[in-house]
């Protein structure tokens, strides 16, 4: 996840990486993190996050801008054989879900033009 | 030829998406995409997302997952149909440059089987859950391993670099790019797309093939390796995993 500025608001981390904001923590499948923020917060200053999640983070001071990882260091194999519902824009720019396909087979192929 | 494909397997209730995975977006993924005049969602993955989501480390390579979104096969090399066509003339390659000849040399030995791949992939088709080829969830769960820190550093470096390529940041994105492959060191894709950007205008159509040193000022490549160095390191033969039962 590529954030610009120091803060990452609570409801892009919860969209983009699954982990959900409760009382105890962020909790994604049966994990719950406790964060050092106060619940009402709703920016979260991005190194605190990383550090308190465990969470790979690199930053790029030049752009004013980090790339945070999804799941924790040391984190399990996967739990779940459930895809992960990444979305991608075609060639026209129009979001295309993984989920929107479910109900279907799916080959997912990756390719590349070099 | 995967629109072909496409196109017999779709009334059985099967959907091909296919990711381009490019820094370059749009502008690096369009040719090929009206080319081949998709009749199915051709996706465009300018940060590699393939590469956390689903371990993608090589192209083609392809993740299967049924109606109910679960993943049944794994990423595993995809090799493209096998078409059944008269042989072709070869092509002229008498004006090529050496290292374009050399390339061609080493993939020519590259192994895939797609006969196989592709008899698995019709009978999950064709049989769902009851086909043996469809791993359980356990079985899926069972083939992947806890990534390590440097596998996880490495994915979130590879993502800055994609972003500082998009941004226009070339110099950046290379610093990244080079941490990417150092914690990273089995991922193709990340290696080839990060040379593929040093494209060497002399080779012509192949510009973004060359992925090594440019030939009049290779002091100023700035990657451990490329891709005629690393493929003869580590052999063609292990250039794609094998298919596994």
């Amino acid at each position: 996840m590529i954030i610009y500025g120091d803060t990452l608001s609570k409801q892009r981390f919860e969209q983009e990486t699954g982990w959900i904001i409760k009382p105890e923590g962020a909790c994604k499948n049966d994990t719950c993190i406790p964060l050092p923020f106060d619940e009402n917060t709703t920016e979260y200053p991005v190194t605190a996050l990383a550090a308190a999640m465990n969470l790979p983070l690199v930053s790029a001071p030049e752009m004013n801008a980090s790339a945070l990882g999804h799941d924790s260091l040391g984190s399990n194999a996967l739990k779940s054989a459930k895809a992960p519902d990444f979305a991608l824009p075609d060639l026209n720019g129009t979001l295309h879900r993984l989920s929107d396909y479910l109900g279907q087979k799916v080959i997912l192929y990756a390719w590349a033009p070099y | 030829m995967w629109r072909v494909l496409r196109d017999e397997l779709h009334a059985s209730g099967v959907e091909l998406i296919t990711v381009g995975l490019d820094n370059l977006g749009v502008e690096g993924c369009r040719a090929a995409i009206e080319t081949a005049q998709p009749s199915h969602p051709a996706l465009i993955d300018t940060h590699h997302v393939m590469a956390r989501c689903f371990g993608v480390v090589n192209i083609p390579q392809s993740i299967w997952i049924d109606e109910a979104g679960m993943i049944v096969r794994p990423v595993t090399s995809a090799p493209p149909p096998p078409i059944d066509a008269p042989d072709a003339a070869p092509p002229d390659l008498t004006a090529l440059p050496e290292r374009m000849l050399n390339i061609m040399g080493e993939a020519m030995q590259i192994e895939s089987d797609p006969d196989t791949y592709h008899a698995a992939l019709k009978d999950w088709v064709l049989n769902g859950a009851d086909s043996v080829y469809a791993l359980t969830p356990e079985a899926v769960m069972a083939r992947s391993s806890a990534p390590s820190q440097d596998r996880a550093l490495g994915h979130v470096h590879f993502e800055l670099a994609s972003e500082a390529v998009v941004q226009g940041k070339k110099q950046l994105a290379v610093s990244h790019f080079q941490a990417a492959h150092r914690l990273v060191p089995d991922s193709w894709t990340y290696r080839r797309q990060a040379w593929s950007l040093e494209a060497v205008e002399a080779a012509g159509p192949f510009a973004r093939f060359w992925q090594g040193p440019h030939p009049e000022r290779p002091e100023e490549w700035p990657y451990a390796g490329d891709w005629l160095t690393d493929i003869r390191r580590e052999g063609p033969t292990n250039y794609y995993q094998p298919w596994e039962d």
